[in-house]
């Protein structure tokens, strides 16, 4: 009897597969060579990135840090980057024309900017928001200085105020809306009258006070940080009383908005620079000048607010509507369903388009040089009329935009990660 | 039986203004309007306080005056002893060829450079996605100064093309000139009978539309479909170029060709003018291209294989089942884009470009002094540029997007 059929016992392992698709070669395969065009692509990138790296490799790597100006650059290695221009006016780039002895102030400023975003940025540190509500009179006292008490008074003042509206609310009054208006009443009661003499009080008792620094004195990226973190902090609400406005079936309301929205998209920024630095002098009695700083951040901040605003609009949009019919079947009033069902689902999902705001706002801070203030951009025409760093360029733009890049970047990752963090359709 | 009985007559209570939600909304909008118009007249009576401080009156009868300053890039004529109004007319001008010839370049590339992104391939889609973001992170104020700079430093002077060994060349067949006072292009010239050729031109444009609508209706009525492409390309070339040699070819082109130190003849593009249109082009070709990822992604991945289930090719499920879709998303944001675009154009400043705000904004308002008239007709032009545009996307959104309810 022979064996008519052979018959496996054992399963035999699975071979591995072939080379060429897995590994590193798979991946180039698959990435990179799938097909003749896009080798051809993959080649054309390569080429490019080499001969840019090529170029950009040895003039960043040689450069020179250490000469006294450009002509003693080009007489060492005329090919190579002259960063001497950094060190000589780093300082400038980052403070401007702020008094050199009080470079701590803005440092310090900076600091604390960060420590006072953690808590808005990461829920975990929620517990610091204490700080985050302290920090704009900080900044603004720790910046321009004069009497620590002017700025704290603001402070007293409102926190008095909103005191006296929850004491009316719980012990007095159920309308809310006559407890709001006596508040305010009594805060400018408080601001009018009470202020000015308790603060000279307060500064013969205890004199803390910083030299005064003018705002023309502002500069550099310092300026661009107060212009856009200023903006940014108060085009948010702004914009999104502008969106409910606009959907809001009151029609004088909604035509206000709606006006008010469009004639500001409408227009470019420097044209509205330019109201604010020639024309609000008109717009004001007459014999009023106030601060260039404040009138740049104002326009600034209207001109976000309604890209801002459009934004929500969308996001506003975006919603089903039986949200919003559904949060009226439970009895909800019309702020209560927009601050806990409507709200906090079209900021969800308008949070690209909001960060996209904040980043245009941050990099329009520009455009403050064409009104001659002292920004990063105004302050490079500044030191290149400067005889010793006459016809300079790269050295200073790559800088000023590798800055605002890693400002605008980090802008744009955070958004990323809040989203995925919101995602609640995984 | 209960009889219904009537709800208790309410008497009108003022305290109702308030509380009533009848009553609220309608209180609360006279109350804004009161406050809005309190506001408006406090500014205008301000106003005109300030003007009779200054001894100044509202009047645009400057625009009539005599300008007495040269702008040397125009696109109609111009010169010193025009009026103001003509200048303001010439930097409307100049602002349009920026926002338009920018728009153009922006999108071929936003387009290229959206869809490459998207490229399976590793290397092609970090290299678009690292254009991308390092265009939209600097501000567009340094991209413009930067690409002004790379224009005019980087680039030989007029002198350097001549002798008999010259440093620099002429590029594409001795034609184009790169210098750093601007580029020179072949101009073209119309001799007689060229206007023989546009009605031609003009026509087979015509013809190629004709023909496309009846390769169409031939598609729909007998389901076959001709090759409308290359049909529409030949009928659009050839008559043209036959008449072209048949009248002796009436159009020619006029060279720049260097004299003494600067280059004669040809079109002259000024660097600020490039400069301002590149670096527009390619700051906001970056978001264009963000918005065609987008817009290409947001077809959900059904669409294209039920498409492929129906036996489609590639190429057509690309253009007739993703792209009509895309589109009805990609157009607003995009048409929203080329208004970023026309109104960043106001930077020109920067570069020396002459546009509406450099006239009108700019000299005439220093030279009149009349800020407030100036700047109306200034934000008056650019209001009307863009109410203009986004009423056509407010037309566009109606007349395509799918109606929900």
């Amino acid at each position: 009897m022979t064996k008519i059929a052979f018959v496996r016992k054992k399963e035999i392992p699975p071979s591995a597969p072939p080379i060429t698709e897995v590994g590193l070669i798979g991946w180039f395969r698959q990435n990179l060579f799938s097909s003749w065009l896009n080798s051809i692509l993959t080649v054309l990138s390569v080429y490019f990135i080499v001969i840019i790296l090529w170029d950009f490799i040895p003039w960043a790597y040689g450069g020179h840090w250490n000469t006294k100006s450009l002509r003693e650059c080009l007489d060492l290695d005329p090919d190579v980057a002259c960063f001497s221009v950094l060190t000589a006016r780093w300082k400038q780039l980052l403070f401007g024309l702020y008094p050199a002895e009080e470079y701590w102030r803005p440092t310090l400023t900076f600091i604390f900017l960060l420590l006072a975003i953690v808590p808005i940025l990461f829920p975990k540190f929620f517990r610091f928001f204490w700080f985050s509500i302290i920090y704009p009179g900080l900044a603004v006292w720790l910046l321009w200085g004069g009497s620590f008490w002017s700025i704290s008074i603001v402070y007293i003042g409102l926190t008095l105020g909103a005191l006296f509206f929850l004491t009316l609310i719980r012990q007095y009054l159920k309308n809310y809306i006559i407890a709001a208006v006596l508040a305010f009443l009594f805060t400018t009661v408080f601001f009018l009258f009470i202020s000015n003499p308790l603060v000279g009080l307060l500064n013969v008792i205890l004199p803390i006070s910083l030299p005064f620094v003018e705002s023309l004195k502002m500069g550099g990226f310092t300026l661009s940080l107060i212009v856009g973190v200023t903006g940014i902090v108060a085009s948010f609400p702004i914009g999104i009383l502008l969106a409910l406005g606009r959907q809001s079936n009151l029609p004088v309301i909604k035509m206000i908005c709606v006006g008010f929205i469009e004639f500001i998209r409408g227009v470019p920024l420097i044209t509205l620079l330019f109201v604010a630095s020639v024309l609000l002098n008109y717009f004001l009695p007459p014999g009023t000048n106030f601060d260039i700083v404040l009138r740049v951040v104002i326009m600034v901040t209207l001109f976000s607010a309604a890209y801002m605003a459009e934004v929500i609009r969308g996001g506003l949009a975006g919603l089903p509507l039986g949200q919003h019919e559904a949060s009226a079947s439970l009895g909800l009033t019309y702020w209560q369903s927009q601050r806990l069902i409507i709200m906090p689902q079209a900021l969800k999902i308008s949070i690209p388009g909001i960060v996209n705001t904040f980043i245009g706002l941050f990099k329009d801070t520009t455009l403050v040089s064409i009104i001659s203030l002292r920004d990063p951009v105004g302050l490079a025409s500044t030191i290149r009329a400067d005889q010793k760093w006459n016809g300079i360029y790269w050295e200073l733009y790559v800088a000023i935009g590798l800055m605002f890049f890693i400002f605008c970047w980090g802008m744009s990752q955070y958004s990323q990660y809040l989203e995925r963090k919101l995602k609640t359709d995984k | 039986m209960s009889s219904p009985t009537l709800p208790p007559s309410e008497s009108f209570k003022f305290s109702m203004l308030l509380s009533d939600t009848r009553y609220r909304g309608m209180s609360l909008q006279v109350i804004t309007f009161i406050i809005f118009m309190a506001v408006f007249f406090w500014l205008v009576d301000n106003t005109i306080k300030n003007l009779a401080l200054l001894d100044k009156d509202v009047s645009f009868n400057f625009l009539w005056l005599r300008a007495g300053y040269d702008i040397n890039q125009r696109l109609i004529p111009y010169t010193s002893d025009s009026t103001h109004g003509m200048a303001a007319l010439v930097g409307i001008l100049n602002t349009l060829l920026v926002a338009f010839v920018g728009c153009i370049i922006a999108t071929v590339l936003g387009l290229f450079v959206g869809i490459l992104r998207l490229s399976k391939n590793w290397i092609v889609a970090k290299l678009m996605s690292a254009y991308i973001e390092g265009f939209r992170n600097v501000p567009v104020l340094l991209w413009i100064v930067m690409v002004f700079a790379l224009l005019t430093e980087f680039t030989p002077a007029p002198r350097a093309f001549k002798g008999a060994e010259p440093e620099a060349t002429m590029l594409f067949f001795e034609s184009v000139a790169i210098t750093n006072r601007g580029t020179y292009f072949p101009a073209p010239v119309l001799a007689e009978g060229a206007y023989w050729l546009l009605l031609c031109f003009g026509l087979s444009i015509v013809a190629s539309i004709y023909f496309i609508r009846y390769a169409n209706k031939q598609k729909k009525d007998t389901g076959k479909s001709l090759p409308k492409f290359w049909i529409s390309v030949a009928v659009i070339i050839f008559p043209t170029l036959i008449l072209f040699f048949a009248m002796g070819q009436p159009v020619s082109l006029e060279y720049p060709y260097l004299k003494g130190f600067n280059f004669k003849d040809g079109i002259h593009l000024r660097n600020s003018f490039l400069a301002l249109t590149l670096a527009l082009a390619f700051y906001t070709s970056a978001f264009i291209a963000e918005i065609v990822r987008a817009g290409i992604m947001a077809v959900s991945k059904g669409q294209s294989e039920a498409a492929a289930s129906l036996g489609l090719r590639p190429n057509k499920i690309m253009s007739l089942i993703i792209l009509p879709q895309a589109l009805r998303i990609i157009v607003p944001p995009l048409i929203s884009n080329y208004l970023n675009l026309t109104k960043n154009s106001s930077l020109a400043i920067a570069v020396g470009y002459m546009d509406v705000r450099g006239t009108l904004g700019g000299i005439t308002l220093n030279q009149t002094g009349r800020e407030l008239e100036s700047m109306l007709l200034l934000m008056g032009f650019y209001l009307a540029v863009s109410l203009s545009i986004s009423s056509f996307i407010n037309y566009f959104n109606r007349s395509f997007q799918i109606v929900v309810r």
